[in-house]
């Protein structure tokens, strides 16, 4: 099967959509996302505009560098001022304003600082730069993290002494549960997509049983979207919340076992701080005390300035689906690609740069 | 034969002495020998036809230098005379000036400047003058090339985005994605089990066909950095109005397309340095598709959209699944140093 072409067909689209509008009636039905990938994918489709009134899509903190607070790219920051450190990172974080720089702004004074695609290219680096302390700065959810581990496992079997990971990694059911007891009313969620072929779709099981609200774990295709939005009018229409993949060709029930244990071997969970939301129990990763070695916060201390937030930056409530961009008194004023005040603008999956990219001159 | 093949560049080549003789003598003039250039004087004495010339430059810094598809050489060539043939002058005459970093193979120059030859005759162009300069190790990347052009109008045109007019068509003259794409995955190492060639040719003999014909073209643009929705929303911009392009008929390989999906990236956005975007009067559309479509370079011509009546200079796309889509310009850069 050509999966692009078959599930970007207009046949197809359009029966699912008069599904939607058959299934939805006139109840209102708010439905989250919480993956960066999905916001994207939904602006650029233009589905908003298929779907009938009654339907209301927000974006959530699925966007795991729009989510890194302040304090960690502070610190990211210091580490690339001191002498004999490499930073690595994934290019999304290079232009992210941090309380007073970003790495983008750090690179042009001093070239130290490397994108990479993957940890693959980041413990090349530490090999060829023995004398050097490389830092990863390991932001994302579990779609990444097991990447992150083996990177460690593999510097622990060639002994490799100069690599180390800023382990800023956070995990995704935790926010859902804040959410689901938060201020805004949600029928659903369209559950992300890798982060699920990782944990495995069983992972939302309690969203329906505590909370009463639907979850559908989708694919990034516009069909996927939209048979998703379907899966979830269906079952709120008929009071039936539960959780079901639509994604079925990547997400199992249990997910990469093999990818989880390679996560849990070198990662704990602990308590993180996530941008507009506050600190989440349990919601991040920590380098376990046996590859203390390879820990960043072990191995360096760093004074760090008073961590600042941006004045009217309005990605906190934008993260938690409170608001939308285009409320924000910034957007697209002041704040905008080319001259970012917060990460959801500068972000490839920031919710802001989605509104400002698809969504500006909708009518 | 003095120079020996696996020996390098080095600081005293660009020293102006013997061994810049040398330089030119063993490897550029064999390459590029011409009336114009062998004299080897400090300027070219050149001839034109016509009173009205266009002139233009570009400078090429590509990594890698060896891409599959082409090379730094051939890119440098192409480059300009694309940019002259798209304002409808012919391209004639070309400067090449380089700047070697110290310790490139002299093989590897060699190969660059023969592929500068191939180019050049494939347009038709001839190289008349240049210059090198060497610089420390560390101070370059390999080679980095300046190319600037002359061209002569042989019809009375003037290609400007204020020429176009609503029911314009656009015309594309082969799929897109190319030249982005064999870069990005040449550099980077993706493990692709297919090799994307970069679609980097000398356009101007398709598009004097096209200017020949008598079809009313408004205006040219060849869709380098940036992409084909680069090159709309520029003209949209200037123009003021609206451009609609359907998804369906927009031409891509299915490998272009993979290797897009799987990196992230948006064909429309992505680098080519082979295709030309044309806007022509709607009644003259058929015509220029079947007169590209006989001709090399335009086998897969296609009409890709329409310029609207409506007053706002943005481009609208329609997807494949039957809703719309603002096309806006890109932000930071998509791909460093791809051209």
């Amino acid at each position: 099967m050509k999966y692009i072409d078959e599930f970007r067909k207009l046949g197809p689209a359009l029966s699912i959509v008069k599904s939607i509008e058959k299934k939805a009636g006139n109840q209102q039905m708010t439905f989250m996302e919480v993956c960066g990938t999905h916001t994207m994918a939904i602006a650029r489709s233009g589905i908003r505009q298929m779907l009938p009134e009654n339907i209301n899509l927000i974006s959530g903190p699925g966007c795991p560098v729009c989510v890194t607070p302040n304090s960690t790219i502070d610190y990211s920051i210091e580490l690339a001022r001191r002498d004999n450190v490499i930073i690595t990172t994934f290019g999304d974080m290079m232009r992210v304003p941090g309380s007073y720089s970003s790495l983008a702004k750090e690179r042009a004074k001093k070239s130290n600082i490397k994108i990479v695609t993957s940890t693959i290219d980041a413990l090349e680096i530490a090999r060829q730069n023995p004398h050097k302390k490389v830092v990863f700065i390991g932001v994302g959810f579990e779609t990444t993290a097991p990447t992150i581990a083996a990177s460690i496992l593999i510097a622990e079997k060639e002994n490799i002494k100069n690599y180390f990971v800023l382990s800023a990694h956070k995990v995704m059911p935790p926010p859902m549960d804040v959410l689901s007891r938060g201020d805004i009313p949600l029928n659903g969620y369209i559950c992300p997509g890798h982060v699920s072929a990782i944990i495995g779709s069983k992972s939302y099981d309690f969203l329906p049983e505590k909370y009463g609200i639907a979850c559908v774990v989708a694919g990034f295709e516009p069909l996927d979207i939209l048979k998703s939005i379907d899966m979830l009018a269906d079952q709120v229409a008929r009071s039936n919340p539960s959780v079901e993949t639509e994604y079925k060709r990547v997400v199992t029930p249990e997910g990469n076992i093999h990818a989880k244990a390679v996560m849990n071997k070198v990662f704990e969970e602990d308590d993180s701080e996530w941008r507009g939301i506050g600190v989440i129990p349990k919601s991040g990763l920590k380098i376990r005390s046996n590859y203390k070695m390879f820990d960043a916060e072990e191995k360096f201390s760093v004074d760090l300035p008073p961590v600042k937030e941006a004045e009217g930056c309005l990605c906190g409530e934008v993260l938690q689906g409170k608001v939308i961009p285009t409320d924000c008194p910034l957007f697209g004023s002041v704040c905008n690609p080319s001259e970012p005040v917060g990460p959801c603008m500068v972000s490839t999956e920031g919710t802001c740069a989605a509104y400002y990219k698809y969504l500006r001159s909708e009518r | 034969m003095i120079l020996k093949k696996d020996s390098v560049v080095t600081l005293a080549h660009g020293g102006g002495g013997t061994l810049t003789q040398q330089l030119i003598e063993e490897i550029f003039v064999p390459a590029f020998k011409n009336s114009y250039l062998t004299p080897l004087n400090d300027s070219a004495l050149l001839g034109l036809n016509s009173s009205r010339i266009a002139y233009t430059t570009d400078s090429f810094t590509v990594d890698p230098v060896f891409f599959p598809g082409g090379d730094i050489g051939y890119l440098s060539v192409c480059g300009t005379v694309n940019d002259l043939a798209v304002s409808g002058a012919e391209p004639r005459f070309l400067s090449v000036g380089m700047i070697i970093e110290e310790g490139l193979k002299f093989s590897e120059l060699e190969k660059i400047v023969k592929s500068i030859k191939k180019a050049a005759d494939e347009a038709g162009v001839v190289i008349v003058t240049g210059d090198t300069k060497v610089v420390e190790k560390g101070k370059g990347d390999k080679i980095f090339i300046n190319t600037s052009g002359i061209g002569e109008f042989t019809k009375d045109l003037t290609l400007i985005p204020s020429n176009i007019k609503p029911g314009d068509k656009i015309i594309v003259n082969g799929e897109i994605g190319y030249h982005g794409m064999a870069v990005i995955t040449a550099r980077e190492s993706f493990g692709f089990s297919n090799v994307i060639n970069s679609d980097v040719a000398p356009l101007n003999r398709i598009i004097k066909k096209v200017v020949e014909s008598g079809a009313r073209i408004k205006v040219m643009r060849d869709a380098t950095r940036g992409g084909v929705a680069t090159v709309l929303n520029e003209i949209a911009g200037s123009a003021g109005f609206t451009i609609e392009i359907e998804e369906e008929r927009i031409p891509v390989a299915e490998i272009v397309r993979g290797a897009c999906e799987l990196l992230g990236f948006d064909p429309l956005y992505v680098a080519n340095e082979g295709i030309v975007v044309l806007f022509v009067d709607s009644a003259d559309a058929e015509d220029v598709i079947r007169i590209m479509r006989k001709e090399k370079y335009g086998e897969k011509s296609r009409v890709i959209g329409t310029v609207t009546d409506r007053s706002e200079g943005i481009v609208v796309e329609h997807t494949s699944i039957g809703s719309t889509r603002v096309l806006d310009l890109l932000t930071g850069e998509m791909l460093p140093r791809i051209c």
